[in-house]
């Protein structure tokens, strides 16, 4: 069999059924991958435009384009939609899952069927909380949602039922996802790429997802006690009958705390393939980064009562977690000088990617100073809940994790359609961007002193805080219009591009050695790997095109992945990969109908439907792909 | 606050100047001036810092046709730079901050070890501020007033949701959560109003729960306190009709504690937790649709006749 026909017999067996059905049905980590890029976009424009009503009541004081209970709604879906369905699902949802594969040299994700699943449900659950608008109940307590506010005594709607099913809907989701993304790491890295060379961003996604699978719980126990309250007429919450409201408090900051870092972590590994590309040299202190960015995530799950400060737990447990929070911040330092030495003694070609950087270093310094402020215990309870601590945050979120996104939606943008963006108009969206995040998120800080607290619907003339909340609203708006830029960047190149080519910004890992947009099989030949930036290993490239001529490890006998040791990555065996499959859907539409009826409190029916959902997964066992 | 201050009693006129705003680097007491200081310190630092890694991206700019550090280091040079820049440095800076800020400042805006002179009794309700003290019958609501000069115990709790008590001029904040009596001292350097926000987001009109704190000198404050231990001269029928299920007027049957005691109402600057200063016209529109002016707060919209809306109004004005 010659080489053209082995690739076309590949081609064949990884292709899927065209059309929509196509999409609905599929398991490609790619299409899945898209799937969550513009899904989490949608979510993304929703957070936006929530964000853009608050500021603009929030442009003068005593202002009344909206009341005080679309206020809360707004500011509560504007939290739970940026974190848990922007943010978290476009990190390891879109970039995991459409470029891990791609850079450990695999053909897809471990469990390709799981992941289409995990995408379903993280859709329904998307769809579910945001079906709350409709009935005019979207949840109301805040993203924090603390009892007792959020009991039924005091909010009496669905509303909080909308969050916390929401929640746990959205959590299992994510952990399947996060699952998958740990196997595929551990099990399916190209024969040679053992840890020392596997690329950074597979690292920080490493970590995001462990930190997931262990923070999540947290969060949806607490959530299934306050359904239980709510519902059911439990008093896990209630003083007179022995519960406690820190019970709360604290589950979500195990949670929450943790959170933060699944955040920024992608980030960061976003921040070090984009680096050593446009630097044009390999990351320096490789070992110490990698480190630090599991170390991140460790310590990270030891911090969280520092959101629990003016709570008026023992001074002596206010110590060890100030001493912990202090501690998490030498892994960031680590990073943020690795990335500016690199960029130092590389030759760096300054394109929109690295601008986004440039602007990330910028931004997650500045939030991280005012971060380790708040690890000072007094200024924290004296700031805390403050609009001091709305800019930090911002500057984190916004900056330290949203700006790489937009960085890497521009780096991978070749890589995925194959066409190159408008580096102009990129430049641009740069510019907007950063001057709008600016001027939205820093005169926070300076209102926050001047007393002005969080989660108001308004404030009163003449405390002298008029001037910066207006600056804040025109800086938004100014943020909207980068965003935007960067929509229309990508509508209008995604078309009408010139052509990318393979490598047009000459990267050093595997997804740049395949053809753009890549293939469904991805790699023609399962590549070698001998080095950490194994696409400037000319060696190991020529290596691989002998081989595909020898015909070994194409692979093209059937659906057909290879996985290797742990540790090593010695090849172990070949991996039969399912086929596309109409189980995962269905399943999460039933999933989404039973969370629909536990909501409704119709709970004879809600299990029906989970029996229904376990069912299908029996239908889905039962049709194993055939010998190929 | 100016239209607070021109229609407020002629003492707090005098004071009005001084106060009134809650910036906390503005501070007015020894505990938020501690905090002040250590926030001025950290901001140094951190511009620094700040300055320092700008600088470096900067450089990377400046000098990218150039594969190696300023003064011709390379890579192993760039290695040692992260550990000393990267965990060195931040060690000790961290290690400073911490002993200074978590075990010295702490103590300087700590609960009180020993009973102070006098102690109040801060209580937060959706969405008002409750206040009582100590040997005294006197009860107000969303303002306290202090001594000045004097270290005052203030315990705080909650009637209902978690709310937060912070009088940013004064010191920091502690939350008021059900079970729990947290503690915290206010003192005041001189004589002013010092206006505080409840922080912690309580449900729809946590924008308009705040709180005043008037510091005075001790023999005015006495007087004040005599003055609102007494009960009110007598009761009215409108109100015991129509607000004694919500209100306590000391001294008649009106006893209920849903929304704020107005045994001496009309001597309060403000009406519902500073959300319109105390005027006979601000009342009025107030007492018409408080659902308007404030809403989603507990108080309904009555419907009164004019005579009964005039008479409620003259007795509520009676109320000193």
């Amino acid at each position: 069999m010659a080489v053209v026909e082995r690739v076309e017999r590949l081609e064949e067996i990884w292709l899927e059924r065209p059309g929509v059905l196509g999409w609905l049905t599929t398991v490609d980590h790619k299409r899945i991958g898209l799937l969550y890029f513009w899904t989490t976009l949608v979510f993304f424009a929703a957070g936006g435009v929530e964000a853009l009503l608050m500021r603009t009541q929030l442009a003068q004081s005593d202002e009344r384009l909206v009341s005080p209970e679309t206020y809360d709604q707004l500011m509560t879906m504007h939290g739970v939609t940026m974190i848990f369905f922007f943010i978290v699902p476009i990190t390891t949802g879109a970039f995991g899952n459409y470029l891990v594969p791609l850079m450990i040299g695999a053909r897809d994700m471990a469990f390709p069927r799981l992941n289409a699943l995990g995408f379903w449900l993280f859709l329904g659950a998307g769809v579910f909380i945001y079906s709350s608008f409709l009935v005019h109940e979207a949840p109301n307590a805040g993203w924090f949602d603390y009892v007792p506010l959020s009991l039924r005594q005091y909010d009496r709607g669905h509303n909080v039922d909308f969050y916390a099913l929401g929640l746990i809907f959205n959590g299992i989701a994510t952990t399947i996802g996060a699952l998958n993304l740990i196997v595929t790491i551990f099990k399916l890295r190209a024969p040679g790429m053992s840890w020392n060379r596997m690329p950074l961003f597979c690292f920080a996604l490493l970590a995001t997802a462990l930190s997931l699978i262990f923070a999540l719980p947290a969060l949806t126990a607490d959530c299934i006690l306050l359904e239980l309250q709510r519902k059911l007429g439990f008093h896990f919450f209630d003083v007179a009958h022995g519960g406690d409201p820190l019970l709360w408090q604290h589950l979500f900051w195990i949670f929450g705390h943790p959170e933060v870092y699944i955040i920024v972590l992608p980030a960061f590994g976003i921040a070090t393939s984009i680096i050593p590309t446009f630097a044009r040299r390999r990351m320096i202190a490789f070992p110490l980064v990698a480190m630090a960015e599991l170390l991140v995530a460790f310590i990270g799950f030891g911090v969280w009562a520092h959101h629990m400060f003016s709570t008026g737990i023992s001074t002596a447990t206010l110590v060890f977690f100030a001493a912990a929070s202090m501690m998490v911040v030498v892994p960031s330092t680590i990073q943020i000088y690795a990335w500016v030495l690199t960029v130092n003694l590389g030759t760096p070609v300054f394109r929109a990617p690295l601008m986004f950087i440039g602007g990330f270093i910028t931004f997650f310094v500045l939030g991280g100073l005012s971060g380790i402020m708040f690890a000072a215990i007094p200024f924290d309870q004296a700031t805390t809940d403050t609009y001091f601590v709305v800019a930090h945050f911002h500057f984190v979120i916004f900056g330290a994790a949203v700006f790489p996104l937009l960085g890497g939606i521009y780096y991978w943008f070749p890589k995925v359609t194959g066409r190159m963006y408008h580096e102009g108009l990129a430049q641009l969206s740069f510019w907007l961007t950063f001057a709008g995040t600016a001027l939205t998120f820093f005169p926070m800080h300076i209102v926050g002193l001047l007393g002005m607290t969080r989660r108001v619907y308004t404030y009163d003339h003449g405390l002298g805080w008029d001037a910066y909340n207006l600056v804040e609203t025109i800086g938004g708006y100014v943020l909207a219009a980068g965003l935007l830029a960067i929509a229309l960047n990508i509508a209008w190149s995604a078309r009408r591009g010139p052509y990318a080519g393979r490598d047009p910004f000459h990267g050093g890992t595997l997804e740049w050695t395949i053809p753009s947009p890549p293939p469904h099989y991805n790699f023609a030949v399962v590549p070698t790997v001998r080095s950490a930036s194994p696409n400037w290993d000319e060696e190991a490239r020529q290596e691989d095109l002998e081989r595909l001529e020898r015909d070994e490890l194409v692979l093209a006998g059937g659906h057909e992945t290879p996985t290797t040791t742990v540790n090593d990555a010695e090849l172990s065996q070949i991996a039969e990969m399912p086929p596309e499959s109409p189980w995962p859907i269905a399943l999460a539409v039933s999933v989404t109908i039973a969370f629909a009826l536990l909501l409704t409190s119709h709970y004879a029916s809600a299990g029906g439907f989970l029996a229904l959902a376990l069912l299908m997964l029996a239908g889905w066992h039962a049709a194993e792909p055939e010998e190929a | 606050m100016t239209r607070a201050a021109l229609l407020a009693p002629p003492l707090v006129l005098a004071l009005a100047g001084c106060g009134g705003n809650q910036n906390s680097l503005d501070p007015g007491g020894h505990g938020e001036r501690s905090i002040a200081h250590l926030f001025w310190v950290m901001l140094g630092v951190s511009l620094v810092g700040f300055g320092f890694i700008v600088t470096l991206l900067f450089l990377g700019w400046v000098r990218r046709d150039r594969p190696y550090l300023p003064g011709g280091r390379g890579e192993r040079t760039a290695t040692q730079l992260v550990l000393l820049l990267g965990v060195a440095l931040p060690i000790v800076l961290l290690v400073a901050l911490f002993v200074w800020s978590d075990l010295f400042v702490l103590s300087s805006t700590a609960a009180p070890k020993r009973p102070t002179a006098l102690t109040v009794r801060v209580i937060g309700h959706e969405w008002w501020w409750e206040v009582r003290y100590r040997g005294s019958s006197a009860v107000t609501a969303n303002e306290i007033h202090i001594p000045v000069r004097t270290k005052v115990t203030a315990i705080v709790t909650t009637a209902d949701v978690i709310h937060s008590f912070w009088i940013p001029e004064l010191n920091r904040k502690t939350d008021m959560i059900p079970g729990r009596a947290n503690r915290l001292v206010l003192e005041a350097d001189r004589p002013g109003v010092y206006r505080g926000q409840c922080a912690e987001f309580c449900g729809l009109q946590h924008a308009h729960m705040s709180v005043e704190v008037i510091a005075e000198p001790k023999p005015r404050f006495d007087a004040w306190l005599a003055r609102t231990a007494e009960p009110a001269p007598g009761g009215s029928p409108v109100f015991a009709k129509n607000c004694s299920g919500c209100h306590q007027v000391r001294g008649t049957e009106a006893r209920a504690n849903v929304g704020p005691d107005l045994t001496h109402f009309a001597s309060r600057r403000t009406i519902a937790a500073l959300t319109l200063p105390n005027t006979p016209p601000n009342l009025r529109t107030w007492l018409r649709d408080p659902q308007h002016v404030k809403p989603g707060n507990r108080m309904p919209n009555l419907h009164l006749s004019n005579g009964e809306w005039r008479a409620l109004e003259r007795y509520v004005e009676s109320l000193r």
